[in-house]
């Protein structure tokens, strides 16, 4: 599998940036997040199908939202590591992901009458709370938290935007006794584990 | 038909904690040893800092075997069992890799648990249906084998009690040593002091506790990095002294030991007189009989009385070494559980560390306090410890989110709040055998080869659930007084489902009729079997077992090389 690494995409990004700004069709999000979102639906998904990617991307965009604290699952580019891992690692759960997206499509048609993606925030977060008890929706808030805060290798927590908000200052080989005093606040390292150059790849 | 392999004088099944230790006393006595695991070799480059590949069943790499064969589990003979995971792992160093390292020595206590209850309390306070006997030996015999692996490994920490004399630097409670440790202890961490402040003022004696990790560099290894990848995960720079870094290359450098990865032991065989034989295992799909002078049985607890189950044969019709129907009795899961946490209202900074570094109180362990008005004997070993990973952090902090949805706004404001202001503590608690707790071969769950797993049946006993909810007071006392201002206390369960801290199923004893091997941890009914591992222990204590089982191994196989003729014949 073509693994693109973060410097590239940030690259892509900010290339695409460039011509996508202006451009209006999702309200909820700020100008930026909004940009940066219809670049990244640019590129093609490997595992999901335009329709399913629609779904995913609205989801995981309400499950992590970009607001007040911050970026949000989609510039953490959850969505991507979904798409990834469903064609490798999390392949396993792609069967669940097909019925649990025409399921979701269903619900937003019966509930609200329109594509899910298409609904404004308050109607997606009710057809969401409808689901909420699923194995579907478990896995696919799982995988989100996975996008969000595992290591940027898998594509997702582009720009390490998940560590960021939590504090967590990345993964590092050798930590000094002053990064665990308590009055300090480590400086983030921004590297992947594979940054390092010591260890081997698992599947992405 | 099995290609039969040239004879050697002992073959070992399984290269962890305890085979991985045995392998060098005899090897340095100039026998013969082929160690046999069914996982593969690691080196460092499979070590990465990488939360998702940790836990995403994607680590540890190579052949699992046990995970195709975790057992099934059942809280009594009236429920029916269910399949679990299983924690352990297979490679060469086997969990020893994966684990902790912390490496505490058993309170003189515990290897004398029924005598000393009945001596200070009255026979009526030994726990109804508790099957727990004094072990064969006492403190002070394991206390140079202690020694001994603290030395070969290399183990880090502060002594509390030196030949009797009491240090505060170190756990006071400890049991007396004859020597330092080899290497000063894990450093102290901002969190670490601060707990460590909070138990002072309690009166109570916090210290730090021993790690088989080193501290600083030794025997050609690299100090602790501190990198907060520990729990679960291999190290990056051999720091930690599992096995695979140890004793088993230093057993092969004496040219007298040969590893063979990757080998799958599917029975253990008898001649006609009832004596081993050999192993046939299974590399590459093909099988393969090691014919050896003595056999050393040295799996994780579960996979030592699985494989002396299936080991049938006209002499040991029930299992080898089962003629007494002993194999698989007296078995438990350390009590662990019932955690308590806590949530502090600032930054603690725990992201980096691992579970070895951190603070300790015995106040409450053993029977270091007087249990005369008490309905419990033991107690626990409470541990505070940094090591903070961001998902498992994520995840964390929804036990503080009440009843909430998990997801949107909200949420994500209170994981950023409080993703570095929680703590879980670690509180090891005394366990015993009983009558009804046991393990035996599932009649249904089988692995993909056929065979039959292991099956637990066992609860938590009143005495196990009693200290539990004792050390649950004791342990929110202590976060109170450190400053922390919410809690949650983990249910205190009847599960003694799988775990990484199993007991018995071979015990140790002098009694055949009550336990599977010796003294020596060699089996009462086939003298030149020997067994090594937890699954000799017949009580827990308050402490991870990994140090004890392997001070036993290098007992045992110091005995088998003093004794090479006898037992070997």
């Amino acid at each position: 599998m073509t693994y693109i690494t973060r410097r590239e995409m940030l690259g892509r990004l900010g290339a695409l940036l460039g011509t996508l700004m202006g451009s209006a069709s999702v309200p909820a999000l700020p100008a930026a997040a909004r940009a940066r979102a219809q670049a990244a639906a640019a590129e093609s998904f490997i595992s999901l199908t335009p329709a399913e990617a629609e779904t995913v991307r609205a989801v995981v965009s309400r499950l992590i939202p970009t607001d007040e604290n911050g970026p949000g699952a989609l510039e953490a580019r959850a969505d991507r590591y979904i798409d990834r891992g469903l064609a490798g690692a999390l392949k396993a759960s792609r069967a669940v992901y097909s019925t649990g997206l025409a399921d979701l499509s269903a619900r937003a048609q019966a509930l609200k009458g329109g594509s899910f993606s298409r609904l404004p925030p308050s109607d997606q977060d009710a057809v969401l709370t409808s689901v909420q008890q699923t194995v579907f929706f478990n896995l696919i808030r799982a995988h989100t938290i996975q996008g969000m805060f595992g290591d940027p290798f898998y594509g997702g927590n582009a720009n390490f935007v998940g560590w960021t908000l939590l504090g967590y200052p990345g993964p590092r080989t050798t930590v000094s006794a002053d990064l665990q005093r308590m009055d300090r606040k480590p400086e983030p390292s921004n590297k992947s584990a594979y940054d390092y150059g010591m260890f081997s790849k698992g599947e992405v | 038909m099995a290609t039969t392999l040239k004879k050697t004088n002992v073959v070992i099944v399984g290269l962890g904690a305890a085979g991985g230790v045995a392998c060098l006393p005899l090897a340095q006595a100039g026998i013969e040893v082929i160690g046999l695991d069914a996982g593969p070799r690691l080196s460092t480059r499979d070590m990465a800092p990488d939360e998702l590949r940790l836990s995403r069943n994607a680590w540890p790499p190579g052949p699992q075997k046990t995970h195709m064969e975790a057992p099934t589990f059942r809280p009594n003979a009236s429920a029916t069992a269910v399949q679990g995971a299983h924690p352990m792992m297979n490679a060469v160093g086997g969990t020893s890799i994966h684990y902790w390292a912390q490496s505490w020595r058993l309170n003189p206590w515990d290897f004398k648990v029924r005598s000393e209850t009945i001596r200070r309390y009255g026979a009526s306070r030994v726990p109804k249906g508790s099957t727990v006997e004094d072990w064969p030996f006492d403190y002070d015999e394991l206390e140079s084998y202690y020694d001994k692996v603290e030395y070969a490994i290399g183990v880090s920490g502060k002594a509390g009690n030196l030949n009797g004399k009491k240090d505060e630097r170190g756990n006071i409670f400890e049991a007396p040593r004859k020597r330092e440790f080899p290497m000063p202890p894990l450093r102290s961490t901002g969190f670490s002091e601060r707990m460590a402040a909070a138990a002072k003022s309690l009166g109570w004696h916090p210290a730090p506790g021993p790690a088989a990790i080193a501290s600083k560099s030794f025997d050609g290894r690299a100090g602790c990095a501190y990198h907060g990848f520990c729990s679960g995960a291999g190290c990056h720079v051999n720091a930690k002294s599992s096995t695979a870094v140890t004793t088993i290359p230093k057993a092969e450098k004496t040219g007298k030991f040969t590893v063979v990865a990757e080998a799958r032991v599917t029975k253990i065989e008898v001649d006609r007189n009832g004596r081993a034989s050999g192993v046939t295992y299974v590399r590459e799909g093909e099988e393969y009989f090691q014919p050896a002078d003595v056999v050393l049985v040295a799996g994780y607890v579960y996979e030592n009385v699985r494989l002396l189950l299936i080991s049938t044969s006209t002499a040991y019709p029930r299992g080898l070494s089962n003629n007494h129907g002993q194999v698989g009795r007296h078995y438990f899961s350390h009590n662990q559980g019932a955690a308590v946490s806590a949530r502090f209202p600032f930054d603690l900074n725990n992201w980096y560390g691992l579970p070895a570094q951190g603070v300790g109180v015995d106040n409450w362990a053993d029977d270091n306090f007087d249990h005369s008005g008490l309905d419990f004997i033991g107690g626990g070993n409470m541990w505070v410890y940094t090591e903070r990973r961001p998902i498992a952090s994520v995840n964390g902090v929804a036990q503080w989110f009440g009843n909430r949805p998990l997801w949107g706004s909200a949420w994500k404001a209170f994981v950023k709040e409080n993703a570095d202001r929680t703590n879980g503590a670690y509180l090891q608690k005394t366990t015993l055998p009983y009558e009804d707790n046991y393990l035996d071969l599932d009649p249904g769950v089988k692995d993909p080869f056929g065979v039959p797993v292991v099956r637990i049946t066992g609860e938590f006993k009143d005495n196990e659930k009693k200290i539990a909810l004792f050390m649950h007071d004791k342990m929110e006392q202590w976060y109170r007084t450190a400053g922390a201002i919410d809690f949650r206390r983990a249910e205190v369960a009847n599960a003694m489902g799988p775990t990484t801290h199993a007991y018995g199923g071979t015990r140790m004893g002098q009694n055949p009729e009550t336990n599977v091997v010796n003294a020596w941890g060699f089996s009462h009914e086939v003298p030149n079997l020997g067994i090594l591992g937890g699954s000799v222990m017949g009580t827990s204590g308050a402490r991870n077992p990994t140090l004890t089982l392997q001070a036993i191994a290098w007992r045992t196989a110091e005995h088998l090389a003093r004794n090479w003729k006898t037992v070997a014949q």
